[in-house]
Formats: structure tokens, sequence, C-alpha cells
């Protein structure tokens, strides 16, 4: 039996003895279900998996240069923030300055202004003292000639013989003038 | 069949099967010699594979992946990256995607059967396949090279710059024959006959493992445990080299495709 399948075995050598020699018909089904699987390749698969790659690269870069302008746009902002911080914090610091400045001047004028008042007001004061003395030292010149007159008449009317009438005058006298000033004071 | 039917007589001599033993009858008709044949169903099942494959997982293009999605997208990638655009680089590989991409599948889905029980039958063991693919890349490189420099394109690729003139007749046919003569066929060849060798040695050892079992000697009988182990290994081996081998004829095409964009600085 080994003989016979040897022998068939040579038989077959005849026919495709040589590996190297090639099936025509197996080379015409490679060659067209390649060609087949290229044309879907090329046609579809390249095609959609290039758009996959080509939207998700496209996602992550534009998510990356979301998040960089976001990025910016706040540092701008902080920046601005802190320029206006600055800025008001400038503002500040001149308005206190001038305010004191303003505060030392209004001072230094209400000091000179009070002085001035003080030493005028003083003054005046002097003034209607002195005027109100003269005033008295001339209502008083001419009330003691007239008093003194009046006294002598009240003396003189009176008979000077008893002392002590005249001492009750003399006391009378005073005590309307003391009434009398009262009055003149009320 | 042949193959494990051959050796079943218990007598002394174990004929282990050959080359002639790689070609299995028509499946149509079935048992003719000649017809339509299990490599031609296998590779016609592969185009099959590979696009529906691809197409689902390309179908949907979400940008956060699913599991079919991702697995797709790494194996293109592996392809569009790891070989287009580091051989070929950045400006234009994107032209020659398809081509490699659909090579390393083919040959790598085609070369995978050899390691799936049953099927058991890498279509590149027969060398027409691998003819085919080489011819295709054949006439690609040089059609690129002669699109790019014109004919100009074959002296760029036969002599190279700064050799002593004096060393020129030498080098001249030496580049002729490596590049135009020798490089196709070491690309197909390379190709089929791992393919082949592999599959040889699974048959070898699986008549090998028959012829022992048979025997009525039992050392002979427990020394088919070695063979199963050896055979195992060389299993192993083989779906190693079948993913390789789909990688190695991808990066070649890769290589002479750049050496031919790029033939003026070579």
């Amino acid at each position: 039996m080994n003989q016979q399948i040897i022998s068939a075995a040579a038989q077959g050598a005849a026919e495709s003895a040589n590996p190297l020699l090639p099936n025509p018909w197996e080379m015409g089904v490679v060659l067209a279900g390649f060609a087949v699987l290229f044309y879907i390749v090329v046609k579809f698969v390249v095609p959609m998996f290039e758009k996959t790659f080509a939207e998700r690269a496209e996602a992550i870069e534009g998510g990356i240069a979301k998040a960089e302008k976001a990025q910016a746009e706040a540092s701008a902002a902080l920046e601005e923030y802190k320029q206006q911080l600055h800025d008001a914090r400038a503002e500040a610091n001149r308005i206190r300055e001038e305010a004191r400045a303003e505060g030392a001047q209004i001072l230094a004028e209400l000091k000179t202004k009070a002085a001035a008042e003080s030493a005028r007001i003083t003054e005046q004061a002097h003034a209607q003292i002195e005027s109100e003395r003269q005033a008295a030292v001339v209502s008083l010149r001419s009330e003691v000639g007239t008093l003194a007159t009046t006294l002598a008449e009240r003396i003189v009317g009176e008979s000077l013989s008893d002392d002590e009438r005249a001492a009750r005058v003399v006391d009378r006298f005073l005590a309307d003038l003391e009434t009398q000033s009262a009055g003149a004071a009320k | 069949m042949i193959a494990l039917a051959l050796p079943a007589q218990d007598s002394g001599t174990f004929t282990p099967p050959g080359i002639d033993q790689m070609h299995l009858p028509a499946i149509l008709p079935w048992g003719a010699s000649d017809g339509f044949s299990k490599q031609m169903l296998l590779v016609i099942l592969s185009v099959v594979l590979i696009a529906t494959f691809f197409i689902a997982a390309a179908r949907k293009q979400q940008l956060v992946p699913g599991k079919l999605q991702f697995a797709g997208e790494m194996a293109y990638g592996f392809v569009r990256n790891s070989i287009a655009k580091d051989i070929i680089g950045g400006r234009d590989f994107m032209k020659y995607v398809p081509l490699l991409f659909t090579l390393f599948f083919f040959i790598l889905v085609n070369n995978i059967y050899g390691a799936i029980p049953v099927i058991q039958l890498p279509s590149f063991s027969h060398v027409g396949g691998a003819y085919v693919l080489a011819a295709v890349v054949y006439v690609t490189w040089i059609g690129i090279g002669i699109k790019k420099n014109g004919l100009k394109y074959f002296k760029l690729a036969t002599v190279p710059s700064g050799v002593p003139w004096f060393i020129l007749p030498i080098v001249v046919p030496i580049e002729i024959i490596s590049n135009f003569l020798v490089r196709p066929v070491t690309h197909s060849l390379r190709l089929f006959a791992t393919m082949m060798a592999g599959h040889l040695i699974v048959m070898i050892a699986g008549s090998g493992i028959e012829f022992l079992v048979s025997q009525e000697n039992v050392l002979l009988k427990g020394a088919s445990v070695l063979v199963l182990v050896g055979a195992i290994a060389m299993y192993m081996l083989e779906a190693l080299i079948m993913v390789l081998q789909a990688y190695v004829f991808t990066l070649l095409t890769a290589i002479y495709i750049e050496g031919a964009l790029h033939a003026d600085s070579h």
C-alpha cells in the first residue's frame, strides 16, 4: 500500500513537483481578493478612520485652544483688576493727601481767622469799656455837682441847728439815692 | 488528510509527507485534482472577514471609541503610524497607508489560518499568492520611483552616489540585480517559504505522531509524546512567524516605497 501511495505521489509529482510553480487560478483569486479588499480599504476604511482621527484631533486641539483662550482672558481680566486696584489706591492716596493738605490749610485759616476775631473782639471790648468809662466819668461829673447842690439845699432848708436832724436828712438822701440808682439799674 | 493517511501502515518505515502533499484536492468539484481549492475559499473568506471587521469598527466614528472601534483603530493605527509614518515619513505617507494596511491584514489573516485548528492552512503556503502580492508591490514602487524622478530614477536606483568611477562597473550590476531582480523574488519567496515550511512541519509532526502511536513497541508509542511537545512548541513558533512575516512583508514594502520616493537622497 505504501508503494501504491508513493507511486501516486510520484504521479502527482509529475504535475506539481516544483513548489515554485504557481497555480494561475490561485494567483487570480489572490489578485482579485486583494483588489477587492484594497478597494474597500481605500473607499471606506481609511477615510472613516482618518475622519475619526481628524475629528478627535480637532476636538482635543479645539479644547486646548478654548482653554488657552479662557486662560488668557482670565489673566487679562486679572491684570485689569490689578491695574484698577492700583489706580484706585493711588487715587485714594491722592485724595487723602489732598484732604490732609486742605484740612491743614483750613485749620490754619481758621486759626488766623479766630485770632483776628478774638483780637477784634478784645479791641471792641476795650473800646466799649473805654467809652463807657468816659460816659460814666461824664455823667458822674455832671451828677456829682447836682447831687452836691441838692444835698446842700436840703441841708440848708432843714435848719442846720439840729445835728440829729441833719444826720437824718443825710441818711434819707442817701437812701433816695440808692433807690434811684437801683431803679436806674433796672 | 493525505498526509495523515500516509504512514498508517505499522511497518518499520516512515514516509514523511512532502511538498506534494501541500496540494489538497479541490473542493469544487469535490476531490478533483484541479478546481476551486480550499486555498481560494480561504482567500475570499479573508477578504470578507477583514472588510467586515474594519467597516464595523470604523463605521460609528465616535470621538470616544467603543471596544470594537478601539480595536480597529489600534490595528489601523499600527500600520498607519508604526509602519507607514515611521518608514515613509511625515509628509506623504498617507497616500500609501491603504496599500500597506491592505497588505498587512490580508497577509496576516491568510497566515493566521495556519494556526487555527481545522482550517490549518496558510494561504501563502502556495506560491501563487505570494508572487501576486510581491508583483503588486514591485510595480507600485517602480511606478512611484518613475513618477517621482522620471526615467532618471533607474540611474538613481542603480548608481550610488559617492562611489569612485572605477568601482562603478562592479557596483552597478550588483545594484541592478539586487534591486530589480532579486528584490521581488526574495520578497515573495520569504513569505511563501516560511508559510510552506511551517505548514510542512505541522504535517510532518502530525504524521509522525500518528506513525509512532500506531507502533506496537510501547517505547515508540511513548515517544510520540515528545513529538507532540515539539510540535506544540513549533506551533507557537509558527504562530509568531505568521504574524512576523505579515509585518516583514509590509515593512519591506514601506521601505521599498520610501526608497523609490527618496531615490535622489540615497
